[in-house]
């Protein structure tokens, strides 16, 4: 039996979706021009004014926001509210550079919540199930995001954040977890060491709900035989809440996105048009009910396809693929936004040349991260005392920037491959 | 009295090693020492050559990275607690030592290790104090 955290607004029908869409978007336009001078200039250059704004229909005359917008504008340039009625920040895993901050009123934690709990209950969990959540918790939104929606559900939660895998399996074991959240390459790791500590039999997990990392139809399988239990997908990012935007039902072919508090649009990367439905393209997300943070038509760069057939669970809403991509050259690796420049950033401040290449692979089910720095003649020395540990530097400054740990391999000069004189910055291994 | 060595950056993959004594051999180079320092992932070679400046402009021709040093040549008697002695003068007068290597072959019931300090006008002194002799480039057969 299907299960609906809220049966009325997710199996709305499509004229009833777009009634709320309407009238929301609306609202929302009113809100950021009169409270966001940023979003104000920005719509103001491209000469619309809300007036011009009287339905979906008229989204696209809209300006984008971008990654860049968000960066120029940090901290407040686009905060919509006074932050006397602010009571929550959450942040990307992305550190120096490339920071995003979002706001969230009690009032978006609350719309935030009411996504993850559908998406728990799509997933089949109810109050009398145990949710595991060994998402981050934290500034990033995996941990906060599900852990407000198991309440919503009224799931036992038990807030494990991520990390010490005796703990969690302890834990999982002793407490009989039925649903676990966390990244699907985390889920990977934990089916392993529950294949080779013999607990299978000991674990009553039936459910686990995954995101914030790319993963394939395989690795689906994978942890589903693995763990006796079936996977479902996630999706979401800081800019627009964080989990919950889209999630997998019972019918495992692709994510709702919660239509009533998110528009999407898929466009053309590169020119911007708008593109018909069922056509692979940037996905666009506006947000018409947050309060603090409202983000209208705002680029993710995921690659995808809007699919609106009719689906077995019984809900409408619109649903996504997974993100087969980026148009950006923004990597994501063990869930943590990682942008070649960055790295370029700590090796120049290093003392390292800018000529590097990055390898991201999966090993076992898990990310892994090297980076291949040339060596040059000021930071060789006869001493291999000082060069492993000017490599250790680099390491911890990586580490600092990155937020997780990249090898570094110094490779003799000029061996970074360059096909027609440009180097090739990342190799991404990964089957996904 | 030192003596030049050359440093070279080795990457961790075959054909490295070969590839150096090859040109060097392809110049008429002769080695008169060598020693590597390595980690899984790259190393240094350290060499000792009877024409350093030419076989450092021939590698750095090649795209090597290297760097020159200067090391002290210390003459240590070929015979049980021959090195023992000299590393202990060396230690009791305080200077660190960085590495150290052995020269092919040996002269007078004489070996030669290379030694590699911060200080190497201190370690002649000492050695000098100690009654324990160098070996010059000369004696290595150096240009």
């Amino acid at each position: 039996m299907e299960r609906y955290f809220q049966k009325e607004i997710e199996t709305a029908d499509r004229e009833q979706i777009l009634a709320w869409q309407n009238e929301r978007l609306v609202r929302q336009v009113r809100h950021v021009w009169d409270n966001v001078p940023y979003y104000r200039a920005k719509m103001e250059t491209k000469g619309v004014t809300p007036e011009d704004i009287r339905s979906v229909e008229d989204l696209h005359k809209l300006p984008f926001l971008t990654k860049d917008d968000l960066r120029e504008a940090y901290p407040y340039g686009l905060l919509a509210k006074p932050l006397k009625d602010c009571v929550r920040i959450q942040s990307t895993s992305g550190t120096t550079g490339r920071r995003v901050v979002a706001f969230y009123t009690q009032h978006d934690l609350d719309l935030w919540e009411d996504c993850c709990a559908r998406a728990i209950m799509a997933a089949g969990g109810t109050n009398e199930d145990v949710c595991h959540i060994c998402y981050g918790y934290g500034l990033f939104t995996g941990g906060p995001g599900l852990n407000g929606g198991s309440h919503k559900v009224g799931c036992l939660t038990l807030p494990m954040s991520s990390g010490n895998t005796d703990r969690q399996l302890q834990f999982m074991v002793d407490l009989e977890a039925t649903i676990l959240c966390c990244t699907p390459s985390y889920a990977a790791f934990l089916a392993e060491s529950i294949q080779e500590r013999g607990l299978r039999d000991k674990i009553k997990l039936k459910a686990g709900i995954f995101g914030a990392e790319a993963w394939s139809e395989e690795m689906r399988q994978d942890i589903q035989n693995k763990l006796g239990i079936k996977a479902y997908d996630i999706y979401g990012l800081t800019e627009t809440s964080g989990p919950g935007v889209a999630f997998e039902c019972s019918e495992q072919t692709g994510m709702h996105i919660n239509e009533d508090h998110f528009i999407a649009e898929i466009i053309d990367p590169d020119t911007g048009e708008v593109l018909p439905e069922g056509s692979k393209g940037e996905l666009v997300f506006t947000s018409i009910t947050k309060e603090a943070f409202p983000l209208l038509r705002y680029r993710t760069r995921d690659i995808c396809v809007l699919t609106r057939g009719k689906c077995s669970c019984g809900r409408t809403h619109v649903k996504m693929s997974k993100p087969m991509g980026r148009s950006d050259d923004m990597l994501i690796v063990k869930g943590v936004n990682v942008f070649p420049s960055q790295i370029e950033t700590v090796l120049l401040e290093q003392g390292y040349p800018a000529n590097y290449q990055i390898i991201v692979d999966r090993v076992n089910n898990s990310d892994t991260l090297e980076v291949m720095v040339e060596m040059t003649p000021e930071n060789f020395s006869d001493n291999l005392g000082k060069i492993t540990e000017m490599e250790k530097g680099l390491v911890s400054a990586l580490k600092a920037m990155l937020g997780i740990y990249a090898k570094v391999r110094l490779v003799a000069p000029k061996s970074i491959t360059r096909s027609e004189g440009k180097a090739v910055r990342v190799i991404d291994k990964r089957k996904i | 009295m030192t003596i030049p060595q050359i440093s070279v950056f080795l990457e961790n993959k075959a054909g490295q090693l070969a590839d150096i004594t090859g040109i060097l051999s392809e110049n008429q180079v002769n080695m008169r020492a060598i020693n590597i320092a390595e980690t899984a992932d790259y190393g240094v070679l350290r060499l000792i050559v009877d024409d350093a400046s030419r076989a450092s402009s021939i590698l750095l021709e090649q795209g090597f990275i290297l760097t020159m040093t200067p090391v002290v040549g210390v003459a240590v008697s070929d015979a049980p607690g021959g090195l023992s002695k000299v590393l202990s003068v060396i230690s009791r007068a305080g200077i660190d030592v960085e590495y150290m290597y052995s020269v092919f072959g040996q002269k007078n019931g004489q070996a030669c290790m290379i030694f590699r300090v911060a200080d190497t006008e201190g370690l002649s002194v000492v050695l000098q104090e100690n009654g324990i002799g160098t070996i010059t480039g000369e004696d290595l057969g150096l240009h």
